[in-house]
């Protein structure tokens, strides 16, 4: 019997049974899809068509469609990448860390998270690879292939290599992570069904048979699992710092780039966390299992990291000072007074001012306010990516070059179709697949849910 | 009586309680042939008698196949096939080889784990499992004895022993 604490409010509320577990998820996959769904998925498929103009022409045109410049050879694209990339951190986050951790309630959220990080890191990857140019190409030339194959062996000084290592790795090591929890859920559906969902669920389900032995090999993975996961997604947002503090570029060239892009990536995935989580719940009737003692928690993880980044900004700019190095000391000034001074100032107010909000109750336990918030910080932290990518660069060494960047509609476009897919992917994972681990939260079941507390 | 063919299932509602059961009827010398449940129970191995999965040492056997074979690809490109300065640096710059380097050893490690244990645990797309009973992926445990292996106890004396552990029900299952 495990020991629960009578002063923690439970985690899953409306006294379920374990057989309500099973209804209440499965329903979703079992069912006719909503209204709201299908509307959903209009809009998601509507964004990836027209988005898919854009990246069509593109590719056709070239890079020239964009609003890059012999100055500013990195923005929007770039931007969108490293927004991108963050937002999958919380996924890993929830799931690894906080198993890690034993925090029971990441039970409720971690499998539509980790959807959200293999979703959102598909799009991250796709904006180097368009910005090769020629994606076809690209797509093998930052392989370690031999040299007979038209180029030199890559080059494994360079940070940008690591990148490619890092998230397919990330993408791969999460992939599998998520497969391995829904194989037992894949099963649970398989023996509710008949006919054709059965065998596809049956295939989906690898031939599961609940086994103790089986179960136990499971949760030998699972924890061997978090273990790597949790290196591995700090390794990534760091790897992704490389590629700007490795660089001689004033405002990049510094040391606090990792962990600071760390705490930047949690801090906007679990505002995604939240936006999806919110409408998810909503939309299939979840409330007794996230509740708001998850959303408030979330809040919480935004206060931290959000404070986190905060500091990182005023250190930067500390620094700056500090170092007596004139083109680091221009380059701070310049983002906070130059010409892009509004992205700047968007960015503090979003990502600094708005996360304290949290400090109060109210505010961290309204559904509404909180929803609000959570497009608030990833609006700041899709600035703060801008910011130190194009602010760094429009004001290059040569005041000849200095340069501003301007997006086109192409850039805004491929932009649109990176959304498009990730909602077009995270509904139909919202509709096919259980989005609640039903195996886990039924083992906590009978130590935390309301009927056994009250 | 041919094994793995005949079985006796008890089915059982709360972990707790399966738990006691499982020490109560290995007690009474009735060998389990195993125990199916919606979740993982914890301790359950510890009462069944299970060893500790080793699949974390072959997490580690693969990691490491994934440190050397990373330390020796990148030696072999940047030092040997084609040595390059780059960046004023040594051709082996070691440092900069330690991200590929960890992400590699990750990769393997997780790959090399996960298919470990599909291969041990007979997970396959095309996999037809032996279904004792359709609710343990729902809300029930069951646990099955293999009838020709408790051969000389006697199917009416194990339902008994089941019974009195705390099965709510004692069903029959063969398979072919």
């Amino acid at each position: 019997m495990q020991v629960t604490s009578s002063v923690r409010e439970p985690l899953i509320t409306g006294g379920k049974t374990l057989k309500d577990v099973t209804h209440d998820i499965s329903r979703q996959v079992e069912g006719k899809p909503s209204m709201g769904w299908l509307l959903g998925l209009l809009v998601a498929v509507g964004a990836l068509g027209l988005g898919f103009i854009a990246l069509w022409l593109t590719l056709w045109e070239g890079i020239g469609m964009w609003g890059l410049n012999k100055t500013v050879g990195w923005a929007w694209d770039i931007t969108n990448f490293v927004w991108w990339v963050g937002i999958g951190h919380a996924g890993t986050l929830i799931s690894a860390v906080l198993l890690l951790f034993r925090q029971k309630w990441r039970m409720a959220i971690n499998r539509a998270a980790e959807a959200m990080t293999i979703f959102a890191v598909i799009c991250a990857a796709m904006f180097p690879i368009i910005h090769m140019g020629r994606p076809w190409l690209g797509a093998y030339w930052a392989l370690p292939l031999p040299n007979t194959f038209g180029s030199l062996w890559v080059n494994f000084n360079s940070p940008l290599l690591w990148d490619v290592f890092a998230i397919s790795t990330y993408f791969a090591v999460s992939l599998v992570f998520w497969y391995i929890g829904l194989i037992p859920d894949f099963a649970t559906i398989r023996d509710r069904a008949t006919g054709i969902r059965k065998s596809v669920y049956g295939a989906l389900a690898f031939g599961w048979d609940g086994a103790a032995k089986t179960w136990s090999r499971y949760e030998s993975v699972a924890l061997i699992l978090a273990g790597l996961a949790t290196p591995l997604v700090l390794s990534v947002h760091t790897i992704v710092s490389f590629d700007f503090a490795t660089s001689v570029i004033p405002g990049w060239h510094t040391t606090i780039f990792p962990p600071y892009f760390v705490a930047g990536a949690i801090f906007s995935g679990f505002a995604m966390v939240l936006t999806l989580m919110i409408v998810t719940r909503k939309v299939f009737k979840l409330e007794d299992y996230i509740t708001i003692g998850h959303i408030e928690l979330m809040n919480i993880v935004i206060i931290i990291t959000g404070s986190i980044v905060g500091i990182a900004y005023i250190t930067e700019f500390f620094i700056a000072w500090y170092s007596g190095v004139a083109a680091e000391q221009y380059a701070f000034m310049n983002r906070m007074f130059g010409p892009y001074w509004w992205a700047y100032w968007s960015m503090m107010t979003c990502n600094v001012i708005s996360p304290q909000l949290f400090w109060f109750k109210k505010i961290r336990t309204s559904i509404v306010l909180t929803f609000i918030l959570s497009l608030v910080v990833n609006i700041g932290m899709w600035f703060e990516r801008f910011v130190i990518i194009v602010t760094s660069l429009h004001r290059d060494y040569l005041p000849s070059s200095w340069a501003m960047f301007y997006p086109t509609i192409y850039d805004v476009g491929v932009y649109l179709f990176t959304f498009g897919l990730f909602f077009t992917c995270f509904l139909l994972f919202a509709k096919f697949f259980p989005v609640v681990n039903m195996a886990e939260i039924k083992s906590i079941i009978k130590s935390t849910s309301e009927k056994v507390n009250k | 009586m041919e094994r793995d063919k005949n079985f006796i299932l008890g089915v059982y509602d709360d972990e707790d309680l399966l738990l006691e059961a499982i020490t109560k009827v290995r007690k009474s010398g009735v060998k389990i042939h195993e125990v199916y449940s919606p979740f993982p129970v914890h301790g359950i191995d510890d009462v069944l008698g299970y060893k500790r999965s080793r699949l974390p040492i072959a997490a580690f056997l693969f990691g490491m196949l994934g440190t050397i074979l990373a330390l020796v690809m990148q030696f072999y490109m940047m030092k040997i096939d084609w040595p390059m300065i780059i960046g004023g640096k040594d051709y082996a710059a070691f440092p900069a080889f330690i991200p590929v380097t960890f992400e590699l050893t990750v990769l393997l490690a997780a790959f090399g784990m996960v298919g470990v244990f599909m291969v041990s645990s007979n997970l396959k797309p095309w996999g037809q499992p032996r279904i004792f009973d359709v609710r343990i992926t729902d809300d029930k445990h069951v646990m099955a004895i293999d009838l020709a292996t408790n051969a000389s106890i006697g199917e009416n004396n194990i339902a008994e022993v089941l019974k009195v552990s705390g099965a709510t029900e004692v069903n029959k299952k063969s398979f072919e």
